[in-house]
């Protein structure tokens, strides 16, 4: 019989390694899951064909703006919610399974756990992002802007990533089963439709969109038109990219921090 | 001594529901012991405890003498745990999950490779090392799961209900393998409902109930405390039933169990009562009725069990009653 080395019995990973470790896991189990992956890939495309084609006919323009300039940079945008949504059912998943369990059960950094999702899940976001921009680009929209502030809208895209994937570790971590982790699903529809995601804000009713106007996906979605429509969209924004990225920002790093902090604190909790 | 294990009024509530209430037990090390309760009884709560995953509102409590919410840390170097689930990733294959357990553990790649091989072979899974978790079977789940917590070398192997859920094969498979483990001198804390698997395993085992230690001690130590032998008639016809109880209730240590669907009256005596068992023999065979068998056996553990537990079964409960009040 083979025994085990005789070693080793009071190692832990460090944060890095740990890190590293995780994020090859967390990338591993989602390309191996092609449901996964597919609906990653189809269901942002297919979201984005339906208005094209569909619904953007009857839209038609905006103060000039052909919808498919509007609404691009909106889907893209929204893909961002819609594809990290996916980080709290992973979460709820590794802990209706026991991982989360073993894991606090090793002498681990209980931050690693979290940084090595988040990593990965901003991985997977950048080539989900890429396909549905390749997408955009094939129905017809045209960056008018420079292609570097095409660049900045996608690191953008990724930053908005990073704080919403801590919101839904948060959301895995506190649903606790992915049952209740896949009804937030809900609350993503709502937050990317009352928005300006997919429509202009300015046919909503007052106090829809007082809400659309001032949340953070409007923000996200704006800054995204601006960086790439550049002045094509600054009369009909109404502010300059500046205006948005700073808000998008402050969204971002708000979203993060608070988020950040709540997952850390109920991951360590010892909770049961 | 060392103490494997050392709880001392343990306390830990659920909103309104408490889960330990006072919960002390002490495990020596160089052993197997099962902790034994009904559903509810505060195992996992205690087993969560011990893992350091949840921390005990009043008490102590103490692994490899590391104070669970001071040396958290350091409990976590010297355990291994696996929980009822297989918290194994589905996606990965058997030596993926074990390399990346190893990994996290702080050993390296190379290491972690010959830990996870030593860990498959030992539970002959080398075959199917490189296939895909989710297709293995659940008995093969549980065991890498076993694996998992086992590449890490913990002094302390901590199995919550190890086999709940497994057909009968797959659990002999991981009794098996358990068992191997002892052999090679880990010692284990295990938490069962079934009573045989902790006969099993164990050589000792701690009996809680509502978040209390009841009892402890070897299945053997166990077994004598509810008296010494059990006198067992198996009657062939149903309707002779009242007349093997009438004759026995006659001699009367205990009132006779009666169970009607196996047709079986069983009656407690005490140890060395080799009188009493003639006298209640001659009574039996005096009633008239016509026996299937007769033995004179030890208490099953399940007879332990419930008397202890006080579970209303018919089987245990009167013959437990006597000895919960000397308890």
């Amino acid at each position: 019989m083979t025994t085990l080395t005789p070693t080793i019995r009071t190692g832990r990973a460090g944060i890095v390694t740990g890190t590293g470790l995780l994020a090859k896991r967390t990338t591993v189990t989602f390309l191996r899951r092609p449901e996964l992956v597919v609906l990653s890939l189809v269901q942002m495309s297919a979201i984005m064909l339906t208005f094209r084609f569909i619904f953007g006919g009857a839209i038609g323009t905006a103060h000039g703006l052909p919808y498919v300039d509007f609404s691009v940079p909106g889907f893209i945008t929204a893909g961002v919610l819609f594809q990290t949504l996916g980080t709290a059912i992973g979460i709820a998943e590794d802990m209706e399974q026991g991982f989360i369990d073993r894991l606090r059960s090793m002498p681990f950094s209980t931050a690693a756990m979290l940084t090595g999702r988040v990593v990965a899940d901003t991985g997977i976001l950048a080539i989900v992002l890429a396909v549905t921009t390749a997408v955009g680009f094939a129905v017809g929209f045209r960056l008018q802007a420079s292609v570097l502030g095409g660049l900045e809208a996608f690191g953008l895209c990724l930053v908005f990533g990073l704080a919403f994937s801590w919101l839904f570790i948060a959301v895995g971590l506190l649903a606790g089963n992915v049952k209740a982790a896949q009804g937030v699903s809900m609350i993503v529809f709502i937050v990317t439709f009352a928005s300006s995601a997919y429509v202009p804000t300015q046919t909503m009713p007052g106090w829809l969109r007082a809400f659309a106007e001032n949340q953070p996906v409007t923000a996200m979605a704006n800054a995204v038109r601006s960086l790439t429509l550049g002045s094509h969209s600054q009369a009909f924004l109404g502010h300059g990219p500046g205006y948005f990225v700073i808000r998008s920002l402050f969204w971002a790093v708000g979203i993060l921090v608070a988020f950040s902090v709540i997952s850390v604190a109920k991951f360590r909790r010892a909770a049961g | 001594m060392t103490l494997t294990i050392e709880a001392r009024g343990l306390t830990k509530r659920f909103g309104k529901k408490t889960a330990l209430d006072g919960l002390s037990l002490e495990v020596e090390s160089g052993q197997v012991v099962a902790v034994l309760g009904p559903n509810g009884a505060g195992k996992t709560t205690f087993v969560r405890s011990v893992s350091t995953l949840i921390r005990p509102e009043e008490g102590e409590l103490k692994v490899c003498g590391y104070d669970v919410r001071r040396e958290a840390e350091s409990v976590r170097r010297v355990i291994g745990l696996a929980g009822q689930y297989a918290a194994v990733d589905q996606a990965l294959s058997g030596r993926e999950n074990l390399v990346l357990v190893a990994r996290l553990f702080g050993q390296s790649a190379k290491q972690a490779k010959a830990n996870a091989e030593a860990v498959l072979e030992l539970f002959g899974l080398d075959e199917a090392a490189d296939r895909l978790v989710r297709t293995y079977s659940g008995g093969m789940r549980r065991k890498l799961d076993l694996g998992a917590s086992l590449v890490s070398q913990p002094r302390l192997l901590i199995l919550d209900e190890p086999t709940t859920g497994l057909d009968p094969r797959s659990r002999l498979d991981l009794w098996d393998a358990i068992e191997g483990l002892v052999e090679r001198g880990t010692d284990v804390l295990l938490t069962t409902q079934y009573l045989d698997e902790a006969d099993r395993l164990a050589r000792n085992i701690v009996i809680i109930d509502q978040g209390r230690t009841v009892a402890s001690g070897t299945p053997a130590e166990l077994k004598r405390r509810i008296g010494g032998k059990i006198l067992e008639v198996h009657v062939r016809d149903r309707a002779h039933i009242p007349l093997v109880a009438q004759a026995l209730t006659r001699e009367g240590v205990a009132a006779p169990q009666i169970d009607e669907s196996t047709r079986r009256i069983s009656v407690g005596a005490d140890d060395g009562a080799a009188q009493w068992l003639i006298d209640g023999l001659t009574a039996v065979r005096d009633s008239g009725a016509v026996l299937a068998d007769i033995a004179v056996r030890e208490p099953s553990l399940d007879e332990v069990f419930l008397a202890l537990t006080g579970q209303k079964t018919s089987s245990a409960e009167s013959v437990g009653a006597a000895t919960l009040e000397t308890a």
